[in-house]
């Protein structure tokens, strides 16, 4: 189906209220101070300034601020101590009767400090490096089968490179904001969130709250891409100042400067890939040793080493993780973690292990499917990668490649032409519950917390649940966005449509048990989404091939993107309207990725120079030209009832390796360090 | 954002005499640079004086055959005037590649030229930057220089000036009209910009207005204007080159180079220009006369990039601007 968004119309005419656009009496807006120095303690702060200054209504420090019940957790306990683990970290915040006045009596703050020696230089062979417990989605920092050493020792043909990825924020078009109000019982938080659920999970332990004495409401959020999947330092502290605001509401947008430090961020990613195969190009053994630098304050680990353990069959397969501690703020979730720059890394191998070995890149790819999971030796639920493949090779055009490098050339451009694999797991994430309730209009009541980021949860939820009561889609009234909804999981992790759709999917199944096709007004059921047995017995995991034409200026570097693909087979698609969107917006990312994203670390300083749009390049319209996103017809049964994979971030996922191997097929320049700048292809 | 009062103004005069008499108070026209300068407190002038609807808003022709701008012109408006579309091109093009759609239709000629640097240091209060503070050093030395000058940079500051439009005023011998308490007069565009002292980003004294700039008539020889940057759009320039080429007989007649993104000005390729005069019109001495001008150029590490990028971007134009011949 392809059903036009239910909510596009209110977002055109500026009637779909974002969180900081939410009606509130007498708001006041929050301006914070943040610290100049990357480590250290606050000595003091002269407030005197500011809290005379025009309007201001209270300056907030770590000496006056409202104690949280909870300072566990280092990056949400703002300014509950004068230590500094990071440039930018909050350190204090003025309230104030309009955001002007707010931001200039921040100004007046006297800062001074007892600085230390602070390290925000990343470096692989740094002697405080350390393996995680776990990375990021729960797996194992590393994991081992076979005997890779031996393999690799005895290879004929081999691939041993160092591939990396800088660091990238997220900058989604609404910056992270918060209205926060206490009115003495209950905290009130609109929220720019992937979650209102998960998001009342972390904060009101933090205040010592119940659950059912905060509720967060977040009907529309403009963009997440993981950096509002969980509450950051500004809601915490948006929330922290309502109990210091005598009941009035409190605003707070970030600046798009203060996002950089504030609002989660993907770590540099150093990658040592080796890759082993036998004459014929397959894989005897795969190789991938990650390190990536973590803030000090608290631990994130992007598990970018994790899907070479999944994308091709090698009877050896290792792949580690270590950390190296900074005084840095703290990263977090961004656009596909893991999968996202570990396919950059070994996706670029695989080209050059195809160039080494002599081999069509598509060739080497079906040479080395598997129909089971490599490490688990389950099979997969349905694994169409070759499909993949070939459908998109004779749709784009891949006979007219040129396997010799740089041998196509139109005047000063050089012209080539890329293929990458994608993968994303199949996340669903139990918990989510939902309602339905028959009203006496005849019309249907169905609710459930879901987040609604730009990418049509309105919509498909709308969709699903007519297709489950069999009504039509008029007839259904969602509510979503709100925790006095039933609880919701996660818009993350490319789960949201799946989990959510299985419970409402469970309610209306229930419903119609229970009440049957007439049901009585008010008649009301209430479900939860079932687990997904079939994962004990298959590896779940969608898959997806992405192709790139691509020139680059032989005076000039200039890489230019003309031509993207993605062929994806990721179960079934609810919405191709809105799932054309998103696999286009993820691969728009993954162009921005390959050519422009990323944040310049100065580590004299410890804190991110380009921290604004004009110096943090994401694709500008003139850089996006054609461009098309297609799917397999497919419905995967052992993913639920719903037959849907999820469909948010594959898209991202193979885009980067995809224009970096056609800059090479161009050129005969290889890039393996990301973003490709024309000053690495100037010779 | 600093508490500030705003006025408008009349007339150039009066325009001129509230700004010179106050040492905080600054212009304001389009508002493009200078207000987020003020929301981020690198500006805090305490009276802004705008001059945005001042009679400078006229492209007119001068008797000798060339153009007067006025200060006030938008950029937008520039770039699709016909006289500048037919007999200035490179302008038309240059103006075109800068900014947005939506930023050129309030940016003005004036304020074009008096945009500052976008070195992320001086846009960042917390770090020390000459140009900003004067004596407190220059964050670029030892850090971020991707975007810093290749040419004629000093220990104090590497900032490279962004405007494009500029870089074609200087291909084409602009010359810019000020108007102060003490009078009137010109400025080559060549003489315009400064950098003896970081902060001082022009020659103009406090309390001067430009008023417009002045083309003299168009050479005819064939100009063009490239810009290469990290993205197609909305991105400022790691190089630009603005050029016009008359070639005779196979060989360089007459050429003139301006060049972005490399200096702390709109630089005047002018070693380019002599190791050209005369020579086969080839990409061999394009190539050499990119060398020659090269031979003064003075990277730091994280730049060096644009000697390749200034050489490749300087042949391509010229053997462009020679292919069309």
């Amino acid at each position: 189906m392809s059903t036009p968004r239910i909510d596009g119309e209110l977002k055109v005419r500026g009637l779909a209220p974002f969180a900081y656009e939410q009606r509130t009496e007498r708001p006041l807006y929050l301006f914070p101070v943040l610290s100049r120095i990357a480590a250290g303690r606050v000595a003091a702060l002269d407030t005197a300034a500011a809290e005379a200054a025009p309007g201001v209504f209270a300056v907030l420090t770590h000496a006056n601020a409202p104690k949280l019940a909870s300072t566990d957790n280092l990056e949400l306990a703002v300014l509950q101590s004068a230590d500094i683990g990071f440039r930018g970290q909050i350190i204090g915040a003025v309230l104030a009767e309009t955001p002007e006045e707010a931001r200039y009596a921040a100004g007046l703050v006297g800062h001074s400090y007892d600085e230390s020696a602070h390290d925000a230089r990343f470096r692989v062979d740094h002697p405080d490096a350390y393996t995680p417990e776990g990375v990021n989605g729960g797996q194992q920092a590393d994991v081992s089968k076979g005997d890779v050493d031996a393999a690799l020792a005895s290879a004929r043909t081999a691939v041993d490179h160092v591939y990396t990825t800088p660091i990238e924020h997220n900058n989604p078009m609404e910056p992270h904001t918060a209205v926060a109000q206490w009115d003495g019982r209950t905290l009130t938080l609109f929220d720019s969130t992937q979650g209102v659920h998960p998001a009342r999970s972390v904060l009101a332990p933090l205040f010592g709250l119940e659950p059912d004495r905060m509720h967060v409401i977040s009907p529309y959020v403009g963009g997440g891409f993981g950096s509002k999947g969980t509450p950051h330092a500004g809601e915490a502290l948006t929330a922290l100042a309502a109990f210091a605001a005598d009941g009035r509401p409190v605003k707070y947008a970030l600046t798009r400067q203060q996002m950089f430090p504030l609002a989660g961020y993907r770590e540099p990613t150093h990658q040592h890939i080796r890759l082993a195969a036998d004459p014929g190009g397959r894989l005897t053994a795969v190789s991938v040793d990650v390190t990536e630098p973590t803030s000090k304050i608290k631990e994130f680990a992007e598990q970018a080493g994790v899907p070479a353990r999944t994308m091709y069959a090698a009877p050896n397969i290792r792949s580690t993780h270590r950390l190296v501690p900074l005084d840095v703020p703290v990263a977090s979730w961004f656009r596909a973690p893991g999968e996202c720059p570990g396919m950059f890394g070994l996706e670029t191998a695989m080209d050059d292990l195809a160039a080494a070995a002599g081999i069509d890149p598509i060739e080497l790819r079906r040479r080395n499917d598997t129909d089971v999971d490599p490490m688990s030796g389950k099979p997969f639920s349905a694994r169409h990668l070759v499909e993949c493949l070939d459908t998109g090779a004779e749709r784009f055009g891949w006979e007219r490649r040129r396997p010799e490098p740089g041998s196509r050339r139109e005047g000063d451009w050089l012209i080539g032409l890329g293929v990458a694999s994608s993968t994303y797991p199949f996340v669903r994430i139990p918990g989510s519950v939902a309602r339905v309730r028959y009203r006496a209009d005849g019309r249907y009541e169905v609710g459930i917390g879901a987040a609604e980021l730009g990418t049509g949860t309105w919509t498909s939820l709308t969709q699903i649940a007519a297709e489950a009561l069999g009504c039509p889609k008029e007839s259904v009234m969602l509510a979503i966005g709100d925790t006095d909804e039933p609880n919701a999981t996660i818009a993350g992790g490319s789960s949201g449509t799946a989990s959510w759709g299985g419970a409402i999917i469970a309610a209306a199944d229930e419903f119609r048990e229970k009440f049957g096709e007439r049901p009585e007004p008010d008649d009301e059921v209430r479900a939860e989404s079932p687990t997904v047995t079939d994962a004990e017995n298959f590896s779940l995991h969608s898959f997806g091939a992405q192709f790139a034409e691509v020139r680059v200026n032989s005076r000039t570097g200039e890489v230019r993107v003309d031509r993207l693909l993605g062929v994806f087979s990721v179960g079934r698609v609810i919405n191709a309207r809105t799932a054309r969107s998103q696999f286009i917006g993820g691969m728009t990312m993954g162009l921005g990725m390959a050519l422009h994203e990323e944040s310049v670390m100065d580590p004299r300083f410890g804190h991110v120079v380009n921290h604004d749009l004009a110096g943090y390049h994401v694709p500008a319209c003139a850089d996006v030209h054609d461009i098309d996103a297609i799917w397999l017809d497919e419905r995967d049964e052992h993913a639920g009832k719903l037959g849907a994979r999820g469909i948010g971030e594959i898209g991202i996922t193979g885009t980067a390796a995809a224009i970096a191997n056609a800059a090479y097929n161009a050129t005969g320049v290889r890039v393996r360090d990301l973003p490709l700048t024309l000053d690495k292809f100037l010779r | 954002m600093i508490p500030f009062a705003y006025s408008r103004a009349d007339t150039t005069a009066d325009a001129v005499r509230a700004v010179s008499a106050d040492p905080d108070a600054a212009f304001i026209a389009g508002g493009t640079n200078l207000v987020d300068h003020m929301r981020l407190e690198i500006a805090t002038p305490r009276t802004l004086v705008d001059v945005s609807r001042l009679p400078l808003g006229d492209v007119i022709d001068t008797a000798d055959g060339g153009v007067a701008i006025g200060a006030s012109v938008r950029n937008s408006d520039l770039a699709e005037h016909p006289a500048v579309r037919s007999r200035y091109p490179a302008l038309s093009t240059a103006l075109l590649s800068g900014a947005s759609g939506q930023l050129r239709n309030l940016a003005t000629t004036g304020g074009n030229l008096l945009q500052r640097t976008r070195c992320p240091y001086f846009h960042d209060p917390t770090t020390p930057c000459n140009k900003r503070e004067p004596g407190t050093g220059c964050s670029a030395l030892g850090g971020y220089a991707r975007d810093a000058a290749i040419f004629a940079a000093t220990p104090d500051c590497v900032a490279t000036h962004p405007s494009d439009m500029a870089v074609a005023l200087a291909l084409y011998g602009g010359v810019v009209q000020v108007l102060g308490a003490a009078g009137d007069r010109e400025i080559p565009l060549n003489e315009f910009y400064a950098n003896e002292d970081p902060s001082h980003d022009t020659v103009l004294a406090h309390g001067e207005l430009i008023t417009g700039v002045r083309l003299p008539p168009p050479t005819g020889a064939p100009s063009t204007y490239r810009k290469v940057r990290d993205r197609e759009s909305y991105a400022f320039a790691l190089v630009s080159v603005a050029a016009s080429l008359r070639v005779d007989g196979g060989h360089v007649a007459d050429v003139r180079i301006a060049c972005g993104g490399v200096a702390h000005k709109p630089w005047r390729a002018a070693r380019a220009e002599e190791a050209l005069r005369g020579a086969p019109a080839s990409a061999a001495s394009y190539e050499a006369a990119a060398d020659a001008e090269l031979a003064a150029a003075d990277p730091l590490p994280g730049n060096e990039f644009k000697r390749r990028l200034l050489r490749g971007t300087l042949t391509a134009v010229l053997s462009e601007l020679s292919e069309e011949q």
